[in-house]
C-alpha cells in the first residue's frame, strides 16, 4: 500500500492537480463573473469548445501561440457578447439561451474544423506551450518544480484569481457588478447602467472561458477533438456554486477538483481500479447538488440571477 | 418613427408563423457556411430535402431518428408549461435506456419485456426528474442547475456500468450485452428500421396534449406555470403539481431511452444519445411548448440530421452543419417569440 501511496504523491501529482485546475480556474471565475451580474451562463461548455478550436486553428495556421491565445480570447469575447445580447439587451430566458449557444458554438466548432482540417486519420497536432521555469521559485523543494515549472498560461491563471478577487470586491466597476446582481433596481437608482454592467460582465466572462479553451487544446492536448472540453464547462457552473460565488472559494473549489480528477487518473494508472474512476468523475457534480441544498438556507446566490432586468417595468 | 409596445394577446397565427420564421431565418443564417465550403446552397438544402424526406425509406429514417427528440420535446414541453426548468433530458433518457437494457436482457415473452421495458424505462427517466424537482419543492435549489448537473451523474454512472460490469468480455469494448431477441421492438415495415416505438411516439403526443389542454392535472400544470400565486390562492397545491410534472417530464425523457434501446441500437453505448436529452429543449421551444407541434418539430431536426448525411457525402459540406443549425434555430425561435411579448407600431414623425 506505501508503495502505492509513494507512486500517488510526487511532484509530478502536484503538477498534474495545477494542470487539470487551470481551465477549470479560468472557466469557472468566468461563469462566476457572468453569475455575478446576474447572468446565467449555460453557454460555457460550447464556448470553451470554440475558443479551444480557433485558438489551436490560429497557431496551427500562423505557428504563434500567442496568436492562438488572442484568438480564443476574441471568440469568448464574441460569444459572451451573443450571450449577452439575448439575455441582456433583450431579457430572453437566460437557461434556454445558454444552451442555444452552447449548440450553436459546438456545433460551429465542429463543422469550421472540419472544414479546415479535413478528415484525418490521425488528428493534426501543434507544437503547445512548453513550461517556463520561474526562477528562484523554482528550486524551492516539492512546490517549486510543481507550481513554478509550468505552462505561461498556468501563472495567468495563477494571478487571476487574486486579479479576480479585486476586481470584483475592490474596485468601483466590480461594485456595480455586484449591485445588478444582487438588486438590479437599486443599481438603476444609483446610476449604474444595469445593462452596460452585465454586459461587460458577460464579456469578461467569456474572455476567461476563452482562455480556458485555448489551455486545453493549446498547453493540455496540444490538439482539438471532439472530446476536448467533455464537460468541463459544465463543471465549472458546479464549481461556481461550490464556491459560493467568491473567486477564492471557486478557484479553491476548482483545485479540490483538480485533486480528486487528478488522484483518479493516478490510481487508475496504478492499477489500483476497485473503484471505477466514472465514480470520481462524479463526485464534484453530487457534491454540488447536496452542497445547493445544505446551502440553500443562506441563500448566497446572487438575487437577481436569471431575472432578465427591463426599466420600464416595476 | 417605430416603437416598440407591449402585446397583451397574439393572434393563434403566431403559433404556426414564428417557427416557421424562425426555420426561415436559421436556414438562411446557415447558408453562409455552405458557401463558406464552397458548395452551392441550394444544392446542398436539396439534398438535405430528398435524402431526409424524398422518398418512403428517407421518410421512415427520419422518423426513427424523430421518436428520440418526440419524447424528449414532450418532456420539455411539459416541464416548462409547470415552469419546471428541466435540463436534465439527456440523463433521464440515458436513465431509461440503462434501466430498460437491464429488463430487455432478462428472458421472457416478447411482449411482456417490451411493456416492462418501457415501465422500467419510465420510471428510471422519473426518477431521475425527481431529484431537482423534490430539490426545489424542499430545498429552493435552482431547477436549472442541478437538473442539468445530474445528466453529468447520469452519464457518468452509464459509463461506469458500460466500462466495468457491463463491459464486454470477448472484444473488450465498452458496451452493454445486447437485449434479448425477442425484445427488439417489432420492425414494422420490412426492409426498414421502423420500429414500434416510433408509432408509441406519434401517439403519445396528442395524448399528452388531451392531458395538458382537457384535464385536470393538465390545467394545474398551466396555472402553475403562468402564476403560481393564483394557483396557490385557487388552492392547487403547487408543490405536488410541480413533483407530478417533474414524474410525467422524466418519464417522458426515459421513454425516448427506452426506444433507442429497443428499436434502434438494442443495447447501450457511450454515444447512444447524440444530445436527444438537448434537442428536446429546441423541439419543444419550436413547438412554442405545444406538445402537438412538437411532432413536426422533431421531424424538422431529425430531417436536417439525416440529410445533413447525405448532403455531407454528396457536396462536401461538413454533416456537423446539422448541430449548427439546431443551435441557431433554437436562438431564431427565442428571437421570433419575442414578437408574442411586442410589436412593432409605426407611430408619427410629430410623437
Amino acid at each position: 500500500m506505501n508503495v502505492v501511496l509513494e507512486q500517488i504523491f510526487q511532484v509530478g501529482f502536484l503538477a498534474a492537480i495545477i494542470r487539470i485546475a487551470t481551465p477549470l480556474a479560468f472557466a469557472t471565475l468566468g461563469e462566476m463573473f457572468c453569475e455575478r451580474a446576474g447572468v446565467l451562463n449555460l453557454g460555457i461548455e460550447g464556448i470553451m469548445l470554440l475558443s479551444a478550436m480557433t485558438g489551436f486553428t490560429a497557431t496551427s495556421l500562423s505557428g504563434s501561440l500567442w496568436l492562438g491565445v488572442l484568438a480564443a480570447l476574441l471568440t469568448g469575447v464574441l460569444m459572451g457578447a451573443l450571450h449577452a445580447v439575448f439575455t441582456v439587451a433583450l431579457g430572453l430566458s437566460q437557461h434556454v439561451c445558454g444552451i442555444g449557444v452552447t449548440l450553436f458554438s459546438s456545433g460551429l466548432a465542429y463543422f469550421l474544423y472540419r472544414l479546415i482540417f479535413g478528415q484525418q486519420s490521425v488528428p493534426p497536432s501543434i507544437k503547445g506551450f512548453q513550461t517556463v521555469p520561474i526562477p528562484v521559485l523554482s528550486d524551492i523543494p516539492v512546490l517549486g518544480p510543481a507550481v513554478f515549472n509550468q505552462f505561461a498560461l498556468v501563472y495567468m491563471a495563477i494571478l487571476a484569481i487574486p486579479l479576480a478577487a479585486f476586481v470584483l470586491y475592490r474596485t468601483p466597476w466590480g461594485l456595480s457588478v455586484r449591485m445588478v446582481g444582487e438588486n438590479p433596481r437599486a443599481a438603476d437608482s444609483a446610476g449604474v447602467s444595469v445593462i452596460a454592467t452585465r454586459f461587460q460582465a458577460v464579456i469578461l466572462g467569456g474572455a476567461l472561458m476563452g482562455l480556458a479553451g485555448a489551455f486545453l487544446s493549446m498547453a493540455q492536448f496540444n490538439a482539438f477533438t471532439f472530446g476536448v472540453v467533455s464537460g468541463r464547462g459544465w463543471v465549472a457552473i458546479a464549481l461556481v456554486v461550490f464556491g459560493r460565488w467568491d473567486p477564492w472559494r471557486s478557484a479553491g473549489a476548482a483545485l479540490l477538483f483538480a485533486f480528486v480528477d487528478a488522484l483518479q487518473l493516478r490510481m487508475q494508472a496504478s492499477g489500483l481500479g476497485h473503484i471505477p474512476y466514472e465514480a470520481f468523475l462524479m463526485l464534484p457534480f453530487i457534491f454540488t447538488i447536496v452542497a445547493m441544498a445544505v446551502m440553500s438556507r443562506n441563500a448566497v446566490a446572487p438575487s437577481a440571477l436569471l431575472k432578465p432586468f427591463r426599466r420600464e417595468e416595476r | 418613427m417605430f416603437r416598440l409596445e407591449v402585446r397583451t394577446s397574439t393572434p393563434a397565427w403566431f403559433n404556426l408563423a414564428l417557427p416557421l420564421l424562425a426555420v426561415a431565418a436559421t436556414l438562411i443564417l446557415c447558408s453562409g457556411l455552405i458557401a463558406l465550403a464552397g458548395a452551392g446552397v441550394f444544392e446542398s438544402y436539396g439534398v438535405m430535402f430528398t435524402a431526409s424526406l424524398g422518398d418512403s425509406y428517407a421518410i421512415t429514417e427520419t422518423l426513427v431518428r424523430a421518436a428520440p427528440m418526440i419524447f424528449t420535446g414532450l418532456a420539455v414541453a411539459v416541464a416548462f408549461r409547470a415552469k419546471f426548468w428541466n435540463i436534465g433530458g439527456e440523463g433521464q433518457l440515458l436513465a431509461g435506456a440503462v434501466a430498460s437494457c437491464f429488463v430487455g436482457a432478462i428472458p421472457m415473452p416478447g411482449a411482456l419485456a417490451m411493456l416492462l421495458m418501457a415501465v422500467v424505462g419510465a420510471a428510471a427517466g422519473a426518477a431521475v426528474a425527481l431529484v431537482p424537482a423534490t430539490l426545489r419543492v424542499k430545498f429552493k435549489v435552482d431547477d436549472v442547475v442541478s437538473s442539468l448537473l445530474l445528466n453529468s451523474v447520469i452519464y457518468y454512472a452509464l459509463m461506469a456500468l458500460i466500462e466495468g460490469p457491463w463491459k464486454d468480455s470477448f472484444s473488450g469494448y465498452p458496451i452493454s450485452p445486447p437485449i434479448e431477441d425477442l425484445a427488439n421492438f417489432p420492425v414494422l415495415i420490412e426492409g426498414t428500421r421502423l420500429h414500434l416505438g416510433v408509432v408509441v411516439a406519434l401517439l403519445a403526443a396528442p395524448l399528452i396534449w388531451f392531458l395538458i389542454a382537457r384535464t385536470t392535472l393538465g390545467f394545474r400544470i398551466r396555472v402553475t406555470g403562468e402564476n403560481p400565486e393564483a394557483a396557490r390562492y385557487g388552492g392547487i397545491h403547487v408543490e405536488r403539481v410541480l413533483i407530478s410534472t417533474a414524474l410525467l417530464s422524466g418519464a417522458l425523457a426515459g421513454l425516448a431511452g427506452v426506444g433507442e434501446v429497443g428499436g434502434v441500437h438494442f443495447q447501450v453505448m457511450s454515444d447512444l444519445s447524440p444530445g436527444y436529452g438537448y434537442s428536446g429543449i429546441v423541439v419543444a421551444m419550436l413547438a412554442r411548448l405545444n406538445p402537438l407541434g412538437v411532432v413536426p418539430a422533431a421531424i424538422f431536426l431529425a430531417a436536417v440530421m439525416t440529410g445533413a448525411e447525405a448532403m455531407s457525402r454528396a457536396t462536401g459540406v461538413p454533416a456537423f452543419l446539422s448541430d449548427v443549425i439546431q443551435g441557431t434555430a433554437l436562438l431564431a425561435m427565442l428571437v421570433a417569440l419575442l414578437f408574442t411579448a411586442y410589436r412593432i407600431r409605426r407611430v408619427g414623425a410629430a410623437s
